[in-house]
């Protein structure tokens, strides 16, 4: 693997660290797809008048194909207004798709009748940034964690609270907490909560929207090595939503970028962080702060904001902010092409 | 280094109905000029608080509010000032900026009325002049169209230009010192980047100081001269940001920098500080980072311990070291 080359120099333990590049995330993933996700698109419309005409579209996103494997954790990454978390929410219908096919385990999610849908959910659960507000301040957490099982069938009456501890324990939550509210919680222990209610539903496939953003850098390590042993207990498969491409890599073993609502760039992590093709990939890798003060780097500033996703700029979306820019750029789209080894790239320099 | 800012034996309390929170709690530090120094930790442990202090953004309620201690600036104790000089120096010689652009701007003013405001107020210019420098001074923070800016509303603004616009603001005057807090924290990595290099330009440019304040170790790193950690509300650890990330010394700051995942250095499983933040009303006799800490010793538990230098360049709050010391 030609990973070592255009490594980011990241000090003395970079090198130490690019040598074995079988440390660090999930095992290898089994090739059987458990989400398929194709040319999907979720746009919003733009409402204006008295009458509330609708003027223009949101293309939050807009065509995306990706396909996650049993067991794999696949980190979508991007700046806000990407479209990274709309892909999430369309999976679960917290957003409905405008156009494109999702199949969970071969099974349209979008065809389906309500009542197979409601079977169906507890497999694939959302975990969100902020899980204050996503738990209901007056119910003890017991309850919120229980209701849900209760409510899918995944314990009795006489068992919930046992069933409830050992998910709590599971997430390394004290015994004690199970009556406790909301508030009485730290952000990291809310987090936990958040974990640990997606859990109780024993799920295959578990969507987190930036779960960690919220917190601390310690309670920040905290819970990223709690995911990554519930993966390995458990077998889960992540999709990991985040802008942080440090916990990114460590994380997850393959990576999509995305940036206005498209799919720029997708590898798997070594590739991806070892030899980004697409000149975004590349700023953003980039611009992230290392902390390594010696480190002088040669750094790629973008010039300019991220354009609205109610117009966005024709051809390539990124031209209108990238150094490498030319007159094809404009006008045509590039196509996202293989260029082996599960690496793919939407750009027409690559 | 000239010093431009002395803070000596500070402290902010606040008195709730639970108790005495000592948010800020006897801290000393200097910035020289043209220094940046980063005061970096994690939430609660008074960062913010701190430089409310400096600013006077803190106001006396009883007994709480500043509660001691020392701000000299400029040979001055700001804590002395009164209202109208506070007011003189604000804006103009100490100037600071916020990590919600938005909520720092007022939503019923141009950014051009915003902007002329101080240069009008701080630097006597009349209507013309001001206007003529401040679409020079958006200009200067790289947005295109400034007269066009001039007449926008800060809601019309993405989160980036916003910075911007408030860094235009706080070096309208030309200040000695700039208070940055969170400054990108709320911005993406690729606006961030363009922040913080503007910030590193008009420092070079202008031999203004900079207290940058952030929990963001990756910045600390591309933009500090001195470090300063915080913990709790007492400062654990400071030092020359290269001795600090070379050779940290509080178990505290050792453990930041080990559980920060870095790109480029996989490793195995995050190391992570066990436990959390202690509640500011339950401190004790006791070192803050005692439960938390795997050298703990029985002296830990009873008595915190002084900040004092380790080698020449650094300062550390950890009796591990305190041996040592007396032996030198």
């Amino acid at each position: 693997m030609p990973e070592t080359e255009n490594k980011i120099p990241a000090g003395s333990g970079a090198a130490a660290a690019a040598n074995e590049p079988q440390k660090g995330p999930a095992p290898a993933a089994s090739p059987e797809p458990l989400l398929e996700i194709e040319h999907l698109k979720t746009y919003f419309p733009v409402k204006s008048g008295l009458w509330g005409r609708t003027k223009a579209h949101v293309k939050a996103v807009d065509d995306i194909s990706l396909t996650l494997r049993a067991g794999e954790t696949f980190g979508l990454v991007g700046e806000s207004g990407s479209g990274k978390s709309t892909v999430g929410r369309s999976i679960v219908r917290l957003t409905d798709k405008t156009a494109g096919e999702i199949r969970y385990r071969g099974q349209d999610l979008y065809a389906m009748p309500e009542r197979e849908l409601r079977r169906l959910r507890p497999k694939i659960q959302l975990i969100f940034q902020d899980p204050y507000s996503s738990l209901n301040p007056r119910v003890r957490i017991g309850d919120a964690i229980g209701e849900a099982m209760l409510q899918h069938g995944l314990a009795s009456p006489d068992n919930v609270r046992e069933q409830v501890l050992e998910v709590l324990e599971l997430c390394g939550l004290p015994r004690y907490h199970i009556d406790r509210f909301p508030h009485e919680f730290s952000g990291g222990q809310r987090q936990r909560v958040g974990i640990a209610r997606a859990l109780a539903m024993n799920p295959d496939l578990i969507i987190a929207d930036e779960p960690v953003s919220a917190l601390d850098v310690s309670i920040q390590a905290q819970i990223i090595n709690l995911f990554r042993k519930l993966q390995r207990e458990r077998g889960l498969t992540y999709l990991f939503i985040s802008h942080d491409l440090s916990v990114v890599e460590h994380l997850c073993s393959r990576i999509g970028v995305m940036y206005l609502g498209s799919m720029v760039e997708t590898a798997p992590r070594a590739e991806l962080f070892g030899n980004p093709l697409h000149p975004y990939t590349k700023a953003l890798l980039s611009a992230v702060p290392v902390p390594v003060p010696k480190l002088k780097r040669e750094r790629i500033v973008l010039q300019g904001d991220i354009p609205s996703p109610v117009n966005p700029p024709s051809g390539c979306k990124f031209h209108t902010r990238c150094p490498l820019a030319f007159d094809r750029c404009k006008a045509e789209v590039p196509e996202f092409r293989d260029m082996g080894g599960e690496h793919f790239v939407a750009c027409h320099l690559a | 280094m000239e010093n431009l800012l002395r803070v000596n034996r500070l402290s902010t309390h606040f008195h709730t109905d639970e108790g005495t929170v000592k948010a800020v709690d006897d801290i000393s530090f200097r910035v020289g000029k043209g220094e940046t120094v980063c005061i970096v930790g994690e939430s609660g442990c008074g960062k913010s608080i701190t430089a409310m202090s400096i600013m006077g953004l803190i106001q006396a309620q009883g007994a709480s509010g500043v509660t001691g201690g020392t701000i000299e600036f400029g040979g001055e104790d700001l804590l002395k000032l009164g209202k109208n000089e506070l007011r003189t120096l604000r804006g103009s010689e100490i100037s600071m900026i916020f990590q919600e652009p938005m909520s720092s701007l007022n939503p019923v003013m141009t950014i051009g009325e915003q902007l002329t405001e101080p240069l009008r107020i701080h630097r006597k210019l009349n209507r013309k002049a001001a206007a003529k420098r401040a679409v020079e001074l958006i200009a200067q923070v790289g947005i295109s169209r400034p007269e066009q800016i001039m007449d926008s509303y800060p809601h019309e603004l993405s989160g980036g230009m916003l910075q911007r616009i408030m860094i235009a603001i706080a070096i309208s005057c030309g200040p000695k010192l700039l208070i940055a807090d969170e400054p990108t924290t709320a911005l993406d990595v690729t606006i961030q980047a363009q922040i913080l290099d503007m910030l590193r330009r008009f420092k070079d440019e202008s031999e203004m100081s900079i207290m940058l304040i952030t929990h963001d170790l990756g910045v600390v790193a591309e933009m500090a001269d001195y470090v300063i950690v915080m913990y709790a509300g007492k400062i654990v650890e400071e030092g020359e940001v290269e001795v600090l990330f070379d050779d940290p010394k509080h178990p505290y700051t050792r453990g930041l920098l080990r559980s920060k995942p870095v790109l480029g250095q996989l490793q195995d499983e995050l190391y992570s500080i066990p436990g959390q933040v202690p509640d500011p009303l339950e401190l004790t006799e006791s070192c803050y980072f005692h439960d938390r800490c795997e050298f703990c010793m029985d002296i830990c538990r009873v008595k915190g311990p002084p900040l004092r230098g380790v080698g020449e360049r650094q300062k550390t709050a950890c009796w591990l070291y305190e041996e040592a010391n007396v032996h030198a």
